[in-house]
């Protein structure tokens, strides 16, 4: 063509030839996971069920060797899962689990007019809490291999000080924005990540608004700007004046 | 130190592998650089989105995208409302697709669930959901033209087009753009026959456009000259970046989730996935001009042959709508990449957890990397070549 770029768009993949994207899934979450164990000792993968119809089935890595696991789904010729899809994160809160148990305690009662200790079986509620947590959730493709989609999941040991997860950003650069957009939302820590900043709410912002204990401000009004810090100086100026001139300098 | 007070660990990013950083421009001369803000206001910006760009001289040795100033929260939102409630919102995500959105949802929600849709219903959806392509795509060219400096005609041509296919819509669902339209197992309304004839028209009219519309981008000297090798994304970083959609295929990646996942009835209909071969600017946009081409051949082989029947699969509940707990991913091809929708059901009426997958955001990741070393004035047309639509990033 004479038309410099006019060429440089090619067609291609004509047809339907692909197999139906479900049934070219041939590696079932058990095989990925035993290839897997086999790449990485120790690594401590656990199937996470999916009652759905969609089955997507997923994978619990533990922190400690989730980047090796990574690396190894990323560069394995078999797996080559290169697409990082989606990354999102899940809050888990604390659980009250509340049990009814049978106790036998000793009672004092009355039998045949004679008070007695008797043993007898009570019924108790006993609550206890489950410890809550975060959870950080990827959906992985394979562009190479048309598969997908593989769902990883980390967590987080509580919600308040142990929240840090290993980042994948340096496997995937799509994590970036996504993992920056947990930490804004969610709170949990990417350690590793380049540029661990808040994505979505302002800088100096305190909570996460996505958990799911995040209580709404009274007041919608504030939102620090950069007038703040003029109107202060303003106002430290007017302090500053003799009496008298305050509405001169107002003006 | 970040905002919650926790240290983070410094990383020598060098020893990483597969760290596709861009690379250190040193600047030149005096090394005096110049910051400059653009945006959140600036025209070619698409919305309230800003840059904070360094300079040195006309030359961009450092970018950083700021987001925020349109979020809603639109997750939690969601969280707070019934699987339904959340379908008009997904309108206001990309506001240039809605019908695109809706399908995504719904898909998603549907593999949730379990639910069929029946044919008709399928049918429905390519056609609505392709002619959504159409307009995206050709109103991000003539943004592209707007951006350059020809100010107004172009662009008009666009909407001209535009604004016929937003007038099926209107037609069909009640608003040009915010159509709320589909709806879990099927669509909310049935097509008419009439309405497919008018399709059929506008339909036979489009080659032309088509053709009228390349002229403008093949013919013309100097929007060769300014998008001709500028903004050049390897493939590699792209599909390490999770770009998809044009912009990956522009980097000659062959991806299409029409063709890899064969969601809803795409398998019946054949079509061509244009591919890149220089992966610059001019390239994104010819391929979203030869993709208008192949969706209009998709839509030609659609209305062909549209089957009676219901719209609705009868045994799905619109209201009291509660699935069963377990969690489900859909994802369609959207004119601006993969739009995703994760929801998490724990079997009340709300969903537990409902995360969209944004294109427009994450296709944004790599834009430092295609700015650096470019001229100022070309960021803008870097920039309009990603098509992003700040409610989609910002949600």
């Amino acid at each position: 063509m004479a038309l410099p770029g006019g060429d440089s768009v090619k067609a291609g993949n004509e047809g339907n030839k692909g197999i139906r994207q479900q049934e070219q899934i041939l590696k079932t979450i058990e095989e990925i996971k035993a290839a897997i164990e086999a790449a990485v000792p120790g690594a401590g993968v656990e199937i996470i069920n999916n009652p759905s119809p969609s089955a997507q089935h997923s994978l619990l890595l533990s922190p400690a060797t989730a980047l090796d696991v990574a690396r190894f789904l990323r560069d394995d010729a078999e797996l080559a899962f290169d697409l990082l899809s989606n990354v999102t994160g899940v809050d888990w809160p604390d659980k009250e689990i509340a049990e009814k148990i049978k106790v036998k305690r000793s009672v004092k009662k009355l039998v045949e007019g004679i008070e007695q200790e008797v043993d007898e079986e009570v019924e108790e509620v006993r609550k206890r809490i489950e410890p809550g947590y975060l959870e950080s959730v990827y959906h992985l493709y394979s562009i190479a291999k048309g598969r997908g989609p593989l769902v990883l999941r980390m967590r987080t040991t509580n919600r308040t000080d142990k929240v840090e997860l290993p980042s994948f950003t340096f496997l995937w650069r799509s994590a970036e924005f996504q993992e920056r957009e947990i930490f804004d939302l969610y709170g949990i820590v990417y350690t590793g990540h380049p540029d661990l900043r808040r994505l979505l709410m302002w800088e100096g912002f305190k909570d996460h608004p996505m958990r799911k204990d995040y209580v709404e401000p009274d007041d919608f009004e504030y939102e620090p700007t950069a007038h703040d810090e003029v109107l202060k100086r303003a106002e430290a100026h007017r302090q500053s004046l003799p009496t008298g001139q305050e509405g001169a300098a107002a003006v | 130190m970040n905002s919650t007070g926790i240290e983070t660990t410094a990383i020598d990013f060098a020893k990483r592998d597969g760290w596709n950083r861009p690379q250190v421009i040193e600047p030149e001369g005096d090394g005096e650089l110049l910051e400059v803000a653009m945006g959140p206001h600036h025209p070619s910006t698409h919305g309230v989105f800003r840059m904070d760009v360094t300079l040195d001289g006309e030359r961009v040795v450092h970018l950083k995208p700021v987001f925020g100033y349109l979020h809603r929260n639109h997750e939690k939102i969601a969280e707070g409302t019934t699987y339904l409630g959340s379908m008009p919102y997904t309108d206001r995500l990309d506001y240039f697709c809605s019908l695109s959105n809706n399908w995504a949802y719904a898909l998603s929600v549907e593999k949730l669930a379990g639910i069929e849709v029946p044919e008709r219903a399928q049918y429905i959806r390519v056609i609505t959901a392709e002619l959504t392509r159409i307009q995206n795509h050709a109103s991000a060219v003539g943004f592209l033209i707007q951006d350059m400096g020809a100010s107004g005609t172009p662009l008009m041509y666009a909407f001209k087009e535009r604004e016929k296919i937003l007038d099926l819509f209107e037609q069909l669902t009640g608003s040009r753009m915010m159509c709320n339209y589909m709806r879990f197992g099927g669509c909310r309304v049935d097509v008419s026959a009439a309405w497919l004839d008018q399709v059929r028209k506008v339909v036979a009219e489009l080659p032309k456009f088509a053709d009228e519309f390349e002229a403008l981008l093949t013919s013309n000297e100097i929007l060769m000259a300014r998008t001709q090798g500028i903004g050049v994304l390897r493939p590699e970083l792209a599909i390490s970046a999770g770009v998809t959609g044009p912009m990956l295929r522009a980097s000659g990646v062959n991806y299409d989730i029409r063709k890899v996942d064969h969601y809803g009835i795409y398998d019946r209909f054949s079509f061509k996935v244009p591919l890149g071969d220089h992966w610059d600017v001019y390239d994104r946009f010819m391929i979203r001009l030869l993709e208008m081409r192949q969706s209009i051949h998709i839509l030609e082989q659609a209305l062909k042959d549209v089957p009676a029947g219901p719209i609705m699969d009868p045994k799905t509940k619109i209201r009291n709508f509660r699935p069963k707990p377990g969690e489900a991913y859909g994802r369609i091809e959207a004119p601006k990449g993969e739009l995703g929708f994760y929801v998490i059901s724990d079997g009340t009426g709300n969903p537990y957890r409902y995360r969209v997958r944004p294109p427009s955001l994450i296709n944004l990741t790599i834009l430092e990397d295609m700015c650096l070393g470019n001229n100022v004035a070309d960021v803008v047309l870097i920039l309009g070549s990603v098509d992003i639509v700040l409610g989609e990033v910002d949600r």
